[in-house]
């Protein structure tokens, strides 16, 4: 398989197998595909504490809205981004998403799902777990990421550099 | 090949010469051994804030060098610090990073109790101990603790040795980045806030510190994230409203004559910071309610003067280095010769919207986070250092950028010196101070200095 087998396929509809898909395609580099799932003001948080709420006034590992993630996804590719040279790649094993609440007749749905993700570049590897919450909507008949919210077992703790998405 | 030479002062003095710097100075694990044991025991060290501990029993920990400390709020509420190792076998007493001890502290092997001030409390079955010369062996007087601790403006600074320079001497004006910090807040106070974010950098701890006041790597090292930015912010109307990430990573870019101009100020011991004349964070917006409140606190001039001042970072020598205009503070702590673990933590300023804190969080979220775009390339060239100082032919490091004589002299005269922003001279005055703190026990205690071992 290759990123752009992954790339041609459309968002499944069912949102399990809609989260199946987001990680594949982190996982196959497909970043601009994977970044078409969000929705226009969606957002991509990783707080650092697990207690820590959306409008808490508090620092974050990541919270990105799709301009921020257009230019993190935009700047792994600039010929001179040194920290991707070798570039990262990443890994997520997911257990099977929990769908915690959904509101069909809107298309809207809240899920829940641990994983496991690795990430590697040349000789370094950081293998981590975590929880990850996504608040899907459907916008145009097509399922899309409003928030994606993603507690690492470690947040707060010591890390090396994190380059892709956990 | 690593210089296997066996280290003495002789040695540590050869490191430094001629604005260059020996590669063992960031190689070698004795040079790093000897850098625990005596510069960061002659230094005045960053421990933490006081607005961590603020009720009676508050602890928090740390380690300066390789010494474990414990940070406490005494019940007469001043603020002690203690050797946080059990008297009796040497157990690091407290292992949580912060929390509450109530009255006194209990050794979880034996339980041994020490008050707060480090004195022995209470010891099970003390008959045990009836030997008279229990009470004057080092286990009965308790947890030893630090005489030298300076608090500014909450600030809390040690110094572990007995000898070496006092505090204000030790700093002198700069200093001035902690008064123009705290000045930022209304009330003249600031409390630790906003959460704290660990980086660990597998390089030597120098290098972060460098590169603090390194001018020259911005529009370098920065070009894929400041630049990336500017492409895509390039699109939009000239007066659309920047998002505050947006208008806090485009300065990143700005070029070789505005890195120039920024200036120097450079201060005897190691101290410097960036940004004398302007800086990167000098074009931020005007958060509403902000101004007003600084004027009504410190009137119209002063509270202009302070906001004017926004240097970008000041390095504490060794291992603390502040950002006042945003609020951040950056502690390297050295693991290892190649291992530094880089804590990022924010303030709020009281009295202050709170809408500045958020900036704080955003900054350091987007500039030292783990996941910073910016920091990650900072990262892989200080590793590409400490990967390449191996080749042989070359071993020295080259810090001879705008290097003057008599430098040093004018220095010492004046307090301190204004050079231009890409001057290397932050980091020569750097290594100045690293040399005289290194072999500091060497002059005055020539005997801790043989056995290289810490009393």
């Amino acid at each position: 398989m290759n990123a752009s087998d992954a790339t041609d396929t459309l968002a499944p509809l069912d949102p399990v197998e809609f989260l199946y898909h987001e990680a594949r395609l982190l996982d196959d580099g497909a970043l601009p595909a994977w970044l078409a799932l969000f929705a226009d003001d969606g957002l991509y948080w990783m707080p650092l504490r697990r207690e820590q709420r959306e409008d808490d006034i508090h620092t974050s590992l990541l919270r990105e809205d799709p301009l921020l993630l257009r230019l993190r996804i935009e700047r792994l590719h600039a010929p001179r981004a040194f920290s991707q040279q070798p570039a990262s790649r990443c890994h997520h094993v997911l257990q099977r998403p929990r769908l915690e609440a959904e509101d069909g007749s809107r298309g809207e749905y809240r899920l829940r799902t641990e994983f496991s993700y690795t990430e590697v570049r040349g000789n370094e590897r950081y293998v981590t777990a975590g929880t990850a919450r996504h608040h899907l909507v459907t916008v145009d008949g097509r399922l899309r990421i409003l928030r994606k919210r993603v507690d690492l077992i470690d947040g707060e703790g010591v890390l090396p550099s994190i380059q892709l998405f956990p | 090949m690593q210089t296997t030479t066996p280290l003495d002062a002789g040695r540590i003095r050869g490191l430094v010469r001629d604005g260059q710097v020996h590669r063992d100075a960031y190689i070698s694990p004795a040079v790093f051994d000897w850098e625990m044991r005596h510069l960061f025991r002659n230094a005045w060290v960053f421990l933490g804030h006081d607005s961590q501990i603020p009720a009676a029993g508050d602890y928090y920990t740390a380690d300066i060098g390789n010494t474990p400390l414990i940070m406490v709020r005494h019940a007469d509420g001043s603020v002690r610090v203690l050797h946080n190792r059990c008297a009796h076998k040497g157990a690091r007493l407290v292992s949580a990073e912060c929390g509450n001890s109530g009255k006194f502290f209990r050794c979880p092997y034996h339980a041994w109790t020490f008050k707060l001030d480090g004195d022995l409390l209470s010891v099970p079955l003390k008959q045990g101990y009836a030997d008279p010369g229990f009470k004057d062996c080092p286990a009965g007087k308790g947890l030893a603790a630090v005489r030298h601790v300076a608090n500014y403006h909450g600030f809390i600074f040690v110094r572990l040795s007995e000898h070496g320079p006092g505090f204000e001497e030790y700093f002198g004006d700069a200093l001035s980045s902690i008064d123009n910090l705290v000045g930022r807040s209304p009330e003249g106070k600031v409390e630790v806030a906003g959460g704290v974010l660990r980086y660990l950098h597998d390089c030597n701890w120098k290098m972060f510190i460098e590169n603090l006041n390194d001018a020259m790597h911005p529009m370098v090292a920065h070009e894929s994230s400041a630049g990336t930015a500017k492409t895509l912010w390039a699109d939009q109307p000239v007066d659309a409203p920047k998002p505050m990430a947006i208008e806090l990573l485009l300065p990143f870019t700005e070029g070789y004559a505005f890195s120039d101009a920024m200036g120097t100020r450079v201060f005897p011991n190691g101290h410097s910071y960036s940004g004398v004349n302007a800086s990167i964070h000098g074009g931020y917006s005007d958060i509403p309610g902000y101004e007003a409140a600084l004027v009504a606190a410190h009137g119209e001039e002063k509270a202009h003067a302070i906001l004017a001042d926004v240097r970008h970072n000041t390095v504490y020598y060794p291992n603390l280095t502040i950002k006042c205009a945003v609020q951040v503070i950056r502690i390297a702590r050295p693991i290892a010769v190649d291992r530094t673990l880089i804590e990022s933590w924010t303030f709020r300023l009281k009295g202050a919207p709170e809408a500045l804190l958020d900036r704080s969080c955003t900054y350091s979220r987007l500039i030292n986070a783990p996941t910073s775009v910016v920091g990650h390339d900072d990262l892989h060239c200080y590793r590409a250092i400490q990967e390449g100082l191996r080749a042989d032919p070359n071993p020295w490091v080259n810090l001879q950028r705008n290097q003057e004589a008599g430098e040093f002299d004018t220095l010492r005269q004046q307090g301190s010196t204004v050079v231009n922003g890409t001057s290397e001279m932050s980091m020569r005055n750097q290594f100045d101070a690293w040399q005289r703190y290194m072999l500091a026990d060497a002059v005055q205690a020539p005997e801790r200095a043989l056995e290289g071992a810490a009393p």
